[in-house]
């Protein structure tokens, strides 16, 4: 999947940060996802998202690598 | 032996939120059902927990979950837990547990596939969902599951609860049940199984009866050793008397129609209590409104309580807010605490027509004012029957 816009991705990230129970006003790139209260369940869902929205599919070893909100939106500009 | 005293009440009811909202509307002959359902109208889980916890619990736990706050606010427990942590468990019984959650990520997965069944599947359908929940919300850490034994979940959690608490398991458990099945395949279900009244009417014990209505909500308590309650100046709502659990071995769903293991497990109870049948003053009854049910339990009362049955006032918790399946011994043993402590009887609604095998009194029309004449204390039982034939009894004394 080309042309995948880095806005594009960071608005799904966010939005799903978001609906799991994060603050909006806390979520930006440098933001550590632990700091936000997303833990390894809510990671497995965001998986799941980021596959159905852009095809890329993320294994729970990529996920693991996951520190910041940055690095999730990366990662997946990076594989798109 | 230490007594088990109930320290703090919550419901989520479909009479609305709150267990005083519970006893107020239904003596004041309130009915919560609607349309053919006990739906809790008034609840909505993310008015009292944050998105993530709504979101990480079905809707039986989410009940539980507020039932719980209530329960704990009721009994004083404030931020620091009275006792340490690992001497207080949490006991949540359920009927069936997330089938809400099945339902939806079974629909998910033949629609679209199985890589769209939700991580959250798992921990939201399980059956011990709500005892974990409560457990990880209250810092609860002594001995936690779920009971499973369908309409006496609720019951069996709070009788389970009060042995742990005399063995010495546990200085305190919050105990309880929640159900939340007003589903499409679960009313499919019931209603195959001829066991949903076609009228849409719950009227228990009534000639007329042709089923029982489902419900949902929860229903939790507040138990403790009752030595650490007085030395915590803990107020005392209600002393656990006695817990009576037999099973009928006879069929899945239809009781034992002498109601025999019924009546044993009601004179377990009494005998665990060390209570005589007449100094019972009241009987909040399983009073399901099915044909087999309502007459299987008024045969047992006789049986259990000899010529005292006759006097003794009954009335179904069920009439007014529908049948709550693994909430409603819970919800139902919360009901005649503040039955006993308000010392009036809600009534039995709907009941009007007399099954002249039927006989006793079942308490019609409106609240009844309960007789503590001649030195009579406020004792009551509560009864809970299951499909499968699991019947408990719990005893309780207000304070």
């Amino acid at each position: 999947m080309a042309d995948l816009t880095t806005e594009q991705i960071e608005k799904v990230i966010t939005d799903s940060l978001i609906s799991f129970g994060a603050n909006a006003e806390d979520i930006n790139r440098d933001a550590e996802l632990a700091a936000l209260d997303i833990d390894s369940l809510d990671l497995a869902e965001l998986s799941q998202i980021i596959e159905e929205h852009f095809g890329v599919e993320l294994t729970s070893a990529d996920v693991a690598e996951i520190t910041t909100v940055g690095d999730a939106i990366d990662l997946v500009a990076e594989r798109g | 032996m230490t007594e088990v005293v109930v320290t703090g009440i919550g419901a989520i009811t479909p009479l609305g939120l709150g267990a005083a909202t519970l006893h107020e509307r239904w003596a004041a002959g309130v009915c919560g059902i609607e349309d053919g359902e006990g739906r809790c109208r008034e609840f909505v889980a993310t008015d009292h927990l944050s998105v993530k916890e709504a979101r990480r619990a079905d809707r039986f736990t989410q009940l539980a979950l507020v039932a719980s706050v209530e329960a704990l606010t009721d009994a004083g427990w404030g931020e620091e837990l009275p006792y340490e942590a690992t001497r207080i468990g949490s006991m949540i019984g359920t009927g069936i547990g997330g089938i809400g959650t099945i339902e939806a990520n079974d629909r998910a997965m033949f629609e679209h596939g199985p890589k769209h069944v939700s991580p959250l599947a798992v921990p939201l359908m399980m059956g011990n969902a709500a005892a974990a929940a409560v457990s990880m919300r209250h810092g609860l850490r002594g001995p936690s599951f779920g009971t499973v034994s369908a309409c006496s979940s609720g019951a069996d959690a709070i009788g389970t609860a009060m042995r742990a608490i005399k063995y010495g398991d546990a200085l305190a458990v919050v105990a309880g049940g929640a159900e939340a099945a007003l589903t499409p395949l679960s009313r499919a279900a019931f209603g195959a199984l001829d066991a949903l009244s076609v009228s849409g009417i719950s009227r228990p014990f009534d000639a007329r009866r042709d089923g029982f209505v489902m419900g949902e909500g929860a229903g939790v308590l507040v138990l403790e050793n009752g030595d650490a309650a007085q030395a915590r100046g803990a107020r005392v709502l209600a002393v656990l008397r006695g817990y009576g659990a037999t099973a009928d071995a006879h069929h899945v769903t239809a009781p034992h129609p002498t109601g025999e293991g019924a009546a044993a497990a009601i004179a377990r109870a009494l005998e665990d209590a060390g209570v005589q049948p007449s100094e019972i003053v009241y009987v909040n009854a399983h009073g399901t409104s099915t044909p087999l049910n309502d007459r299987a339990e008024t045969t047992a009362l006789k049986t259990a309580l000899g010529e005292h049955a006759k006097t003794i006032p009954v009335s179904s918790t069920k009439s007014a807010i529908g049948h709550l399946l693994g909430a409603g011994g819970a919800v139902e043993a919360a009901a005649t605490i503040l039955a006993l402590r308000a010392a009036l009887i809600p009534p039995t609604l709907g009941w009007a027509e007399r099954d002249p095998d039927l006989d006793l009194d079942y308490v019609p029309d409106r609240a009844r004012p309960l007789d503590l004449s001649e030195g009579r204390r406020p004792i009551a039982i509560s009864n809970s029957f299951g499909f499968g034939g699991h019947n408990a009894v719990l005893c309780l004394e207000a304070r």
